[in-house]
């Protein structure tokens, strides 16, 4: 190997890992984005219920 | 980071005694000194976490000595493909230099090991944080081995009389100096708000379910 080349390979290393570090903190973000759409879908299922329960309570406030 | 690479490879001068291998100093020492900073981040943090006892501290100086051991890793490899350029040999165990790297990559390395061997919590964040305390005494050892011993290849680039080397060098230098610097500083806010945020969905997880 001649000496540009081990500067190209320093370089081109440096460039690899920085660009895998930013894939896995990518890959990480995908996961915290997909993670919270799920809770998020969670709340609501959660909150439906109990909304509609204060509706019936609001419209007859006696049956329930 | 652009403007770094363009300074270190096509306006930085060649070096009359080592060529143009002396270009990968641009990159290899910066990226060394921002390794020696998380090391040290990572201690501060540590310290601050005995001396207050708040455990947001405990996630900072992990992803600091996280960020640390990347960068040692970095230093490493650039490091002996340097030495494979200029000395011939990828690495030298009679260089004190190099063998100090190495063992204070290896002690923090271990952190990890000590850290993933305990369950989170309270124990957990303390015997990280002493283990990390004692790693940053080698900080200096190894920042200095280069000056002490009397019989070595290594160069020294910054002696008493200044950094000895022409003003676009040194310009170059500085400039991926806070390149490195910055980009280690991004990667540690993100890496940080990352595991915040994934710490917070696991307890709102708990907390719904």
């Amino acid at each position: 190997m001649t000496q540009g080349q081990y500067v190209a390979a320093v370089y081109g290393v440096v460039f690899v890992v920085v660009l895998a570090y930013v894939a896995i903190i990518a890959a990480k973000l995908a996961r915290l984005q997909h993670e919270t759409t799920e809770l998020l879908e969670l709340a609501r299922r959660r909150e439906q219920p109990a909304r509609s329960r204060e509706a019936v309570i609001r419209e007859a406030p006696g049956e329930v | 980071m652009g403007l770094a690479i363009l300074l270190a490879l096509f306006v930085a001068p060649e070096d009359a005694d080592q060529g143009v291998s002396q270009r990968i100093f641009y990159i290899h020492v910066p990226i060394a000194l921002t390794a020696y900073f998380c090391f040290g981040l990572g201690a501060w943090k540590a310290l601050l976490l005995l001396w207050r006892g708040d455990e947001r501290y405990d996630l900072e100086s992990y992803v600091a000595i996280h960020h640390g051991t990347i960068f040692g890793v970095l230093t490493l490899v650039t490091g002996s493909l340097w030495a494979k350029a200029s000395w011939g040999v990828w690495w030298l165990w009679s260089e004190n230099q190099l063998v100090l790297f190495l063992v204070l990559f290896l002690f923090y390395c271990a952190y990890f090991m000590l850290r993933f061997s305990l369950e989170e919590g309270p124990r957990r964040a303390r015997s990280s944080a002493v283990y990390a305390l004692f790693g940053v005494a080698l900080i200096p050892v190894s920042f200095l081995a280069i000056r002490l011993a009397e019989d070595f290849i290594h160069p020294t680039v910054f002696t008493r009389d200044g950094p000895q080397m022409t003003a676009t060098m040194f310009t170059a230098f500085c400039v991926t100096w806070a390149a490195v610097t910055l980009l280690a500083y991004v990667l540690y806010r993100v890496e940080l708000a990352g595991k915040r945020l994934d710490a917070d969905l696991r307890e709102l997880r708990e907390a719904l379910q």
